[in-house]
């Protein structure tokens, strides 16, 4: 069993090249410390989905998609909804992700996913029965990481963001309550019952250098890991640091300083694209249209 | 004079000469194949059949581990299809199905007779396929862009392998087969070709067909993989062709 992410071994002379262009607050994308990459979300591409997404996070891609079906609730929310988030990190977006049941690295995301959408209250489960009390609707969210360069875990909570407020339930007929007979009329959609979007910010520390939103590069080389989650009344709403190193109390309040001034900010590019960008079939074009910008390093 | 098929109040072929989406007996679904998709990957491809979308990427050739399972005189060619949960209409679980394992196998078959092991002696290649909407033939759009991906990853290849389904509504052939024909149709027959070769390294079939429907299914099919294999050498050209436009 893999303990950590795995990571690429990079030379000693690579690795100090690039640290010391990080001392002098250069990164290997031209960025500030202290910037995050462009977000580009087509929402809904996928027709066969109730909600779904597909997001770049500067090269790194999630496709996110949304399945609703009836479940059965827990004994001790018989009137609350249920949503399940789960990662799938194939082969397909990385040479050091393996085949088989997730790894801890994806179902750590998954875990820090969930508990930012669960800790914001951002679903009303409560607006989900169908049957109070013996039928209500069980949300799945499927994050499949397309291609890793770095910092996943923002993208795939931008991705479930997006695929939740686009998705939609379709309208029920309720035959026989006592029977849990119910039918389900697919042509007649209303939103999820969202209230809140929360934002996340993942810092590295590498040496003494913390930084936003690691690349690939970043990641192999970092020491320790920072996840802030910040909801829509700027409380924060979900912490986890993660690897080995360690972070001194400066780092974790100007980290939480920076997430703080940076929320709404990244709410409002999330928000934006989400209202103005084709879906369905035409979807495909732009992820199309991204795939050639993409082309390999030459 | 033709006949409307219907099977489950779904008009299936109607007196016009149309199938469900509109399409005539031997007309494609819009295909659309790009190359290089992927950063991380050796070899990528995204390959589109109308609504069935489909991601390969390709590793390797790369050494074998455990080592044990490693060939001496050539490479090992692994193939994993997998579906995302949301590609169907019905989510799909995660972990790998019956089905899913099979495809895996047939598809790896399918690709292994154009791959040239021999020249990679104790190696091995991997080709991960990811169905991100199905709308069937599903099967035949992996090959189509596993056979791209590995193609761009640069692995000595005899062609390119390419494959499409035909089938039978009634005494009508059909040519790539969507969803609904798939379930309700009366034949389904999936073929993968080498044009380059001639051989044919793919060939499945489930529902019933008369012998004289058989002879005339192939060779539509053949007439048909040798269009979509022009698809497929245009959409390797077109990576290139966009790199020179980058350089310049």
């Amino acid at each position: 069993m893999i303990s950590e992410i795995r990571k690429e071994i990079l030379s000693n002379i690579e690795k100090e090249m690039i640290i010391n262009r990080l001392t002098k607050g250069e990164r290997e994308d031209g960025r500030g410390l202290f910037d995050f990459r462009n977000i580009n979300i087509i929402p809904a591409p996928v027709e066969k989905a109730e909600g779904s997404a597909f997001v770049n996070l500067g090269k790194t891609k999630v496709l996110v998609g949304i399945k609703v079906s009836p479940a059965s609730p827990f004994p001790d929310t018989p009137n609350e909804g249920i949503f399940v988030i789960n990662t799938e990190f194939s082969p397909v977006a990385s040479p050091l992700f393996e085949l088989g049941p997730p790894s801890e690295y994806a179902i750590e995301v998954a875990r820090i996913v969930d508990r930012i959408i669960r800790s914001s209250e951002m679903i009303k489960l409560e607006e989900l029965a169908i049957i109070p009390g013996e039928l209500v609707w069980m949300i799945n969210i499927d994050v499949y990481a397309i291609d890793d360069n770095g910092n996943l875990i923002d993208a795939s909570l931008i991705g479930a963001l997006a695929a939740l407020y686009v998705g939609y339930l379709p309208r029920v007929e309720i035959i026989d309550a006592d029977r849990k007979k119910i039918e389900i009329i697919k042509e007649e959609k209303r939103p999820i019952p969202l209230k809140d979007m929360p934002v996340s910010f993942t810092f590295a520390k590498i040496k003494d250098i913390l930084l936003l939103d690691p690349t690939r590069v970043e990641e192999n080389i970092m020491d320790a890991r920072l996840t802030l989650a910040i909801n829509n009344n700027g409380e924060i709403c979900s912490v986890q640091k993660g690897e080995g190193g360690g972070f001194k109390l400066e780092d974790i309040l100007l980290a939480k300083d920076i997430a703080l001034k940076k929320a709404n900010d990244i709410r409002k590019i999330v928000n934006d694209q989400l209202v103005k960008k084709p879906r369905g079939e035409e979807a495909w074009n732009e992820i199309r249209g991204l795939s050639y910008g993409s082309n390999k390093k030459s | 004079m033709m006949v409307v098929l219907m099977k489950n109040n779904l008009i299936l072929f109607d007196e016009k000469g149309r199938r469900s989406d509109g399409r005539r007996w031997n007309e494609l679904r819009p295909v659309n194949m790009v190359v290089g998709v992927l950063e991380r990957a050796d070899g990528s491809a995204i390959v589109e059949t109308g609504r069935t979308k489909v991601l390969a990427a390709v590793y390797g050739p790369k050494e074998m581990y455990p080592k044990h399972l490693a060939m001496p005189d050539r490479a090992i060619l692994r193939v994993a299809y997998r579906m995302a949960s949301f590609s169907v209409e019905e989510r799909k679980k995660p972990h790998p199905s019956r089905r899913e394992i099979e495809l895996s196998k047939v598809i790896k078959e399918a690709l292994e007779p154009a791959i040239i092991l021999e020249d990679f002696p104790r190696t091995v290649i991997d080709v991960y396929i990811l169905v991100l909407q199905a709308d069937g033939g599903t099967r035949v759009a992996s090959i189509n862009a596993a056979s791209l991906a590995l193609a761009d990853a640069g692995i000595p290849m005899r062609g390119l392998v390419t494959a499409i389904a035909v089938g039978r509504l009634g005494n009508q052939i059909i040519v790539d087969l969507n969803d609904l024909e798939d379930k309700y149709g009366d034949a389904d027959m999936p073929i993968a070709y080498i044009p380059a070769t001639g051989e044919i390294t793919l060939f499945q079939m489930d529902g019933t067909m008369p012998p004289a429907m058989f002879d005339k299914c192939l060779e539509v099919a053949i007439e048909t993989l040798n269009k979509i294999h022009e698809f497929q050498k245009e959409a390797l050209k077109s990576k290139y062709i966009i790199t020179k436009k980058k350089m310049n």
